[in-house]
Parts: C-alpha cells; sequence; structure tokens
C-alpha cells in the first residue's frame, strides 16, 4: 500500500429546480426588498471600455422548446483581454466591468438579454491568441450538473478559424453551434441541449 | 487583479478534473426533466485557460445586514418567520482541504410547509407572510460561512405520482475560478425521504449522496433558540503552477 493522498471529494451537484429564481434572481420573480437588485443583473456602466453589444441568448430542449426557467451566466475579459480575477496576473482589468452577469431566461418567451461588452482576445496555455469568447453556464430543471459551454462571435471569422478550442472539435460540423450570428449590435445565440443541433458543451 | 478579502497570495493553477462518476450524469430518467435536457454527445474535454481559471470574486460591501438571517429578511418589522429555527453553518473548502475564503454562496429553499414563494407553485400548502426564501453569505479567512432559518417542509411534485422531495435547502457557490462554479442541495440527516428521492438518486454513490447530507451539531446550537446543522461544500482544487506552460506576468 502507498501513502493515501488524503484529498477530499467535489460536493456532488444537483440541479438547480425551477425554483431557482428564489434565491438568484429573487427581485425578478416578485421577492422585493430582500437584495437591493439581483445580482448580475447589470454589467456596464457609462466609464465601461469597449464596444457596447447584446446577447439574445435562448437554451431549447430535445424537442426545440425554449427553457422558461432557466438561469445562464456569463464570464469574459474586458475589451483589452484581462480578467477581472484574483487569478488574473497580467495585468489590472477594467475597474469598471465585472465581467460577469446572469439572466434568468423570460417565463413567456424563453429568450434571456445581456448588455455587456465584446471582449478582447485572451491568451490560451502556449501564448496563441484564443478568439473574442464569453463562457457560459447553464442552470435549470432537469440540468443536474450545469452545463459549461462558450459564445463565439460571427465576425470573428479570422480569430475563429485559428482559435485552439475550436479546432479541439473533431467533427466541424458542430462548430457553428458555439458561434453566434450577429445582427446590428446584437449578437443571436442558440443553445441546443439535445438532438441533431446540440450545442458542443465543455469538460473543463 | 481584483481583491478576494484576503491576505493570502492568489492561486492561479488549473483546477483538478471533475469526477463525473461522482456527480450525477445529465441523463437520470427516473428524474423525468432530464430527459429532453441532457446532452446526448459527449463533452469536450481540455485543461483550464485564463477562461475557466479564473473568475468573479465579490466584496463583502454587497451585503445587508440581514442577508444571511432568512428568519428576518423578509419579515415585517417585529415578526418573524414560521417554523423550526435552525443555524446552517460550515465550511467552503477545496479538494485540498485548504478552506477558501471571499466566496460567495447563496441560498433557496421552501417554507416550512414545503411552499415556495413563487408563482409558479401551485402547492396548496400555504405562504408565510413572513418569509421570502433566499440568502447569502461570503465564507469568512477559514472559508466558513453561518445563516439562521426555518426547517423546509417536504413538498410533492409531479414527476412520478407520488413523489415528495425531501426537506431541502439550494446552495449556489462560487470559488475563486469560474470552473469551481457549482449548484447543489443540502438534506438533513435522517430524513427517510433522501433514500426515496429521484433527484438524490441520479448521484449513484452512496458516499456522494452522503456528503450531502449535514449533520445535526448540538454543539452549536443555541440554547432555547435555535438547533444548529453542519454542511461542508468541497469545491474543485487547483494544481500549483510552478511547471505549467504559461506565459504570465512578462
Amino acid at each position: 500500500m502507498a501513502q493515501p493522498l488524503d484529498r477530499l471529494k467535489e460536493s456532488p451537484s444537483q440541479t438547480a429546480g425551477p425554483y431557482v429564481h428564489i434565491g438568484l434572481t429573487p427581485n425578478f420573480c416578485g421577492i422585493g426588498g430582500v437584495y437591493a437588485s439581483d445580482l448580475g443583473s447589470s454589467m456596464v456602466n457609462d466609464q465601461t471600455k469597449g464596444e457596447r453589444i447584446e446577447l439574445r441568448i435562448r437554451v431549447l430542449d430535445g424537442t426545440g422548446t425554449p427553457l422558461r426557467e432557466a438561469l445562464v451566466e456569463i464570464w469574459q475579459a474586458d475589451a483589452q483581454g484581462l480578467y477581472n480575477s484574483p487569478a488574473e496576473m497580467r495585468g489590472a482589468a477594467d475597474p469598471n466591468f465585472l465581467g460577469w452577469g446572469r439572466q434568468p431566461t423570460d417565463m413567456e418567451t424563453g429568450v434571456c438579454l445581456f448588455q455587456t461588452i465584446k471582449p478582447g482576445r485572451v491568451p490560451f496555455r502556449d501564448g496563441r491568441l484564443m478568439a473574442p469568447h464569453i463562457t457560459l453556464w447553464i442552470a435549470a430543471r432537469g440540468i443536474n450538473v450545469g452545463l459549461h459551454t462558450r459564445l463565439y462571435f460571427s465576425d470573428e471569422e479570422r480569430a475563429n478559424a485559428e482559435d485552439p478550442i475550436l479546432a479541439r472539435i473533431e467533427h466541424r460540423l458542430r462548430v457553428p453551434t458555439l458561434i453566434a450570428e450577429r445582427r446590428g449590435d446584437t449578437y443571436v445565440f442558440d443553445i441546443h441541449l439535445q438532438g441533431e443541433k446540440e450545442t458542443v458543451f465543455f469538460d473543463s | 487583479m481584483a481583491e478576494t478579502g484576503s491576505n493570502r497570495a492568489p492561486e492561479t493553477g488549473a483546477f483538478f478534473q471533475r469526477d463525473r462518476q461522482w456527480h450525477p450524469p445529465a441523463l437520470t430518467p427516473s428524474y423525468k426533466s432530464s430527459v429532453l435536457r441532457s446532452p446526448q454527445k459527449a463533452l469536450v474535454s481540455f485543461d483550464n485557460t485564463l477562461s475557466e481559471s479564473t473568475g468573479p470574486v465579490f466584496g463583502h460591501a454587497m451585503l445587508g445586514e440581514l442577508d444571511n438571517d432568512l428568519i428576518h429578511n423578509f419579515a415585517r418589522p417585529g415578526e418573524s418567520a414560521i417554523g423550526e429555527r435552525i443555524i446552517v453553518h460550515g465550511r467552503v473548502l477545496d479538494e485540498r482541504g485548504k478552506g477558501v475564503p471571499g466566496v460567495l454562496l447563496e441560498f433557496w429553499q421552501a417554507n416550512a410547509g414545503g411552499r415556495y414563494r413563487h408563482k409558479k407553485d401551485a402547492y396548496l400548502a400555504p405562504l408565510d407572510p413572513n418569509f421570502g426564501g433566499c440568502g447569502r453569505a461570503i465564507t469568512r479567512e477559514d472559508g466558513g460561512y453561518t445563516f439562521r432559518t426555518i426547517r423546509p417542509g417536504p413538498y410533492p411534485w409531479p414527476n412520478g405520482p407520488n413523489d415528495w422531495r425531501p426537506a431541502h435547502i439550494h446552495f449556489s457557490v462560487f470559488g475563486h475560478g469560474f470552473a469551481q462554479r457549482l449548484i447543489t442541495q443540502m438534506y438533513f440527516e435522517g430524513d427517510p425521504l433522501i433514500w426515496r428521492c429521484p433527484i438524490v438518486g441520479g448521484i449513484s454513490n452512496k458516499a456522494a449522496i452522503e456528503a450531502l447530507i449535514a449533520a445535526l451539531d448540538m454543539q452549536s446550537t443555541i440554547p432555547m433558540d435555535a438547533r444548529a446543522y453542519k454542511f461542508d461544500i468541497v469545491l474543485r482544487g487547483r494544481r500549483s503552477t510552478l511547471f505549467e506552460n504559461r506565459p504570465e506576468g512578462n
């Protein structure tokens, strides 16, 4: 017998359930007066540097029906490609941009909207630049472990073509599932949880 | 770089891989709504980049005085929520056993009768006018947290013809990197419904289920006021950066 490694096991995930709004967006579901505002509902202010964009996201189940009780969180770099995080050692990120946002999908339409900025490019582990992207994390009833994916931008064709993560996707037909389509200042992104158009989800 | 509210040097390494045999799989058919919401294709794996090893950190300044007191944070002045008064406390640790300071915990739950304050909850048990059901806390330097609430009731749900959720509190946890992001549920020691629940049963390993069951902790009760339960949460550990092939700080 060798020495034990003495590591703990990560707490197992459980679904966020249908009432996730109570905890994470209480004002959205009518529980007022506990928090001044829902955390992550506003990402930019007048001083935030960068190009203003809107993300219009839906999450669809295996029948193509939009989820109307899902929660979407995003995490992204600032316009210079710096993360507002203690683990960011390359420099100070824009102090007017936390880089994190949270929105529920609309209870009628299933659409969720983020007002944010287009992120700068961030280096991959070997120093090559990744294409501009936003990390997404999706929780909902029926989802046992939060799903991790990325949103890339349709008007960044050259950067997307050299992105080391997109290059990891063996089935090239699936790459477009990660690319949001630009319409004016809005990027439209449908996440398919299951089926033919299934979005690529990551384990990282 | 952002402040963690801690004196420790920030850690920057990639996180240990998730053990997806330990977590519930995406598809757990006894939990019916997982059937159409589970990806059928394999996840695409890669080692963390900066996009996963970094994450948002929230300062203590965001917290209101009653954010960790669900008995009072929605109650009318001088009143309090009805139910078994409890304290829930524990530590947020990583897989190396280190306390994780300065991380945001958010929790939500039904009231003592198993009713949620949510317009989509049509259960006939009544709302408590003094109970909202949400709270939050930021971990201390040793990773510790505490909040006060009432013990939630079990409730029926439209899954099987007679399924009841065990009493539970939902937890959402941030670490220091977005790859540590976790939502889970805390159950109560001794509840016989735990072992009948299809959501719990999605976890195949008994020890993993037991890791979600809070222990009655009589040493932390407040006599004549509230009992206590201890619930530790473990997040992914980080590798050391000593031999990482990553240009940084230049």
